[in-house]
């Protein structure tokens, strides 16, 4: 993976100390909460209902076992022994004290990480494929790019005070596996016709109150001008976005108001104009940062002895390689998906001692690799197959091999009203309700990939308008209900959920969960997903199962 | 009268003001002034024929292609940030620079704030108005913060790319 070199390492050390003499400024009074609020903010520090939360920024969800450890220790030392991975693939420690801030940022510098950027107005931590590297269907190694968008936007003069926050996913394999179209700009990485690498730009997705799925504006854009292309598009933003109202100030209403077709031409007029020259990064850095990330793959036998005969003997194995495995582009390599997604704990939530597991089997088996999914799963990008026995012994020993990717308790929820300043209602109880029903894995299992996604507030951090079954709590009149939507999808199917019906009370979630879990394997067609059962059937029989008591 | 920074020589430094402020419905003093777009629009020509020096306020909606043409003629654009979390002008400053070539003075004005310092020079504003009651070595301090950059903007530093000139 990327290493950061004395420059970088330089920068979050200066980012570190200058934060460290903005807290002092703030504990001395010599500036106000409100004037100290922008600062803290653009630092990764929360003010939440409890207490502070410290959001950790983790680069293209890419980590070591060193950077991992470190974690470990800073939640163990500063917080209350655990930390929670968003769907932005970062960290979110949510029991911190300010004074403790500064010494934090201290710590992540010697392993080169930090907490820019993880709030505010600005471009936040950039999403790549967390299979990247090791996908069987990728052209291209999407960490590269990410990587030089990681440094373009790192403290960019002129766009750390945009309209709204901004968010970036880059993917450069067949498959969707980062959500793209719902990101205010989706980077898809294609091959011109003379095998060049190039993009198609998508720009203007988004969830919250106004969900939109991105249009594309850009068919190819040669990868050498990305840089200059997307300075090019947060110009037109940063210029034209809207600054009036903070609920329509995201990029996705700057290009739904214009249309795609407006913004696109807007934003070719100002790449016309500007000088790609000076901004775009030249070959031989691109080259540096490809050359970090190569992995130090062996040639081994497509088939492992080993693996065959536990799977034979021990059906939880086999079941775990049917679901928390996936091709590697190399024979003998599996990618192995982490679970933190144990029925009736909070999804997402990871021990210290679990990530020193993790961390510990990442340096002996995975090339010193662990990647954080959006799903808010962990990942080991390249396991040898031979090594997956032990290996899924040690994270079963740790709690880390539930066998559910994918699966029906394999279900995203945003921290909500238990720590949320902004929710409207909690999301991880509901979770935990709803997973607890599927606690069989041989249930789980036959009911097949069904991806639920909740949020505590329309903010929709928990991406529930893209979830198969989409939870979206509310408030009325002080109690917490639950708006169902149904069909959502963020990734290649990508569309948003439409509703069932009326809000649910918090007691009725998981019991509506099991009974359209029902009507879908009473009516799927051989080789149907939930989501494709919905779509056949419509909302009907869904809706008539869940609201026959109303009748 | 509020102070004044310059960026010079690479440091920061307090500086006489020879500009007044002056409002659209404030009757124009003698000597040199900073104007808003629209009177700069209705008066600039004649004023610039008394042989003052003129300088003109933009607003945060207002682009700097309104004054594309003028830029020769005109000492100073005050860039106003009505909220510290307005980012408009550092568009505006970079293509007053970069685009316009303009080799005025571009200033900061309304909330203006140290945090704000490096954004600011590197985007080519180079006089301060701060709102913060901060001093040049406060600028000079924030301005020198970090060793290296990530990115070119409107000055001449080298980003991370070309220093480790691979």
């Amino acid at each position: 993976m990327y290493r950061y070199d004395a420059i970088d390492k330089d920068f979050v050390a200066d980012r570190a100390a200058e934060f460290r003499e903005q807290v002092a400024r703030r504990m001395a009074g010599e500036i106000t909460e409100d004037q100290f609020k922008p600062i803290r903010l653009m630092n990764g520090l929360y003010l939440q209902l409890h207490a502070y939360m410290l959001r950790i920024a983790i680069p293209y969800g890419t980590l070591n076992s060193a950077k991992l450890r470190r974690l470990a220790h800073i939640a163990r030392t500063y917080d209350k022994g655990y930390g929670h991975f968003t769907t932005r693939t970062n960290l979110q420690l949510h029991w911190i004290k300010l004074k403790d801030a500064p010494q934090i940022l201290d710590e992540l510098a010697e392993v080169g990480m930090h907490a820019m950027q993880t709030s505010g107005n600005c471009i936040r931590n950039v999403t790549a494929d967390p299979y990247a590297g090791a996908a069987a269907d990728e052209l291209d190694d999407p960490r590269v790019w990410a990587e030089l968008i990681r440094q373009w936007s790192t403290v960019h003069p002129e766009f750390s005070f945009l309209p709204r926050k901004f968010k970036i996913a880059v993917t450069a394999a067949a498959k969707d596996r980062t959500a793209l179209r719902i990101y205010d700009i989706g980077l898809h990485l294609r091959h011109g016709r003379e095998g060049e690498p190039g993009f198609e730009v998508r720009v203007g997705g988004g969830l919250g109150r106004t969900p939109h799925l991105s249009p594309t504006i850009r068919e190819f854009l040669p990868a050498r001008h990305l840089l200059s292309y997307l300075e090019a598009i947060l110009r037109v933003y940063n210029r034209h976005g809207r600054r009036d109202n903070i609920w329509k100030a995201r990029i996705k209403i700057l290009v739904a108001s214009l249309g795609a077709e407006e913004f696109a031409r807007q934003v070719e007029e100002e790449w016309a104009k500007s000088n790609p020259a000076r901004i775009d990064a030249p070959e031989a850095e691109v080259a540096r940062i490809r050359a970090s990330f190569a992995a130090q793959l062996e040639t081994l036998p497509p088939r492992s002895e080993a693996v065959e005969a536990l799977m034979a003997a021990d059906p939880s194995f086999a079941r775990f390689v049917k679901h928390n495995t996936h091709p590697h582009k190399q024979p003998g390599y599996a990618i192995v998906d982490v679970s933190l997604k144990v029925p009736g704990q909070t999804p997402g939530d990871m021990t210290d001692v679990q990530m020193e597991t993790a961390a510990d089997l990442a340096e002996r088996y995975s090339q010193d690799e662990i990647r954080v999914n959006y799903t808010q799963n962990l990942i080991l990008p390249h396991v040898k197959l031979d090594d997956l026995p032990e290996v899924w012994r040690a994270l079963d020993a740790a709690g880390l091999a539930t066998p559910n990717i994918d699966l029906v308790s394999d279900i995203i929820a945003c921290p909500g009203l238990d720590y949320c300043a902004l929710a409207n209602a909690r999301a991880i109880p509901v979770a935990q309700h709803i997973a607890e029903r599927f606690a069989d894995p041989a249930r789980a299992e036959a009911v097949g990939e069904l991806k639920i996604k909740i949020s505590g507030c329309i903010n929709a951090c928990g991406h529930h308008h893209v979830g198969h079954i989409g939870i979206l709590g509310v408030d009325k009149k002080g109690e917490e209900f639950y708006q169902i939507t149904l069909g959502g999808s963020g990734e290649d199917d990508a569309a948003l959920g439409s509703m069932l019906g009326p809000a649910l009370p918090a007691n009725k979630v998981a019991e509506a969960v099991e009974q359209m879990v029902e009507v879908y394997l009473r009516q799927r067609k051989e080789g149907e997903r939930f989501l494709d059962t919905f779509r056949r059937t419509g909302v009907a029989p869904f809706k008539e199962a869940v609201y026959a008591d109303a009748h | 009268m509020p102070t004044l920074i310059k960026a010079q020589g690479g440091g920061m430094v307090l500086a006489n003001d020879a500009f007044t402020h002056v409002a659209d419905d404030q009757d124009l003093p003698p000597g040199d002034v900073i104007i808003s777009l629209a009177r700069f629009q209705a008066e600039g020509d004649r004023l610039l024929s008394q042989g003052r020096s003129v300088g003109v306020r933009l607003e945060a909606g207002e682009e700097v292609e309104a004054l594309a043409y003028d830029l020769p003629r005109i000492s100073v654009v005050a860039l106003a940030f009505p909220k510290f979390r307005d980012g408009r002008q550092y568009s505006n400053a970079r293509l007053l620079r970069e685009r316009y070539a303009y080799k005025g003075e571009v200033r900061a004005v309304g909330e203006v704030l140290r945090e704000q310092a490096q954004h600011m020079l590197r985007c080519g504003i180079d006089a301060f108005e701060p709102a913060d009651g901060s001093a040049p070595a406060h600028w000079e301090h924030a301005t020198r913060r970090f060793r290296h950059v990530y990115q070119r903007a409107a000055d001449d530093r080298e980003p991370a790319f070309a220093e480790r000139g691979v």
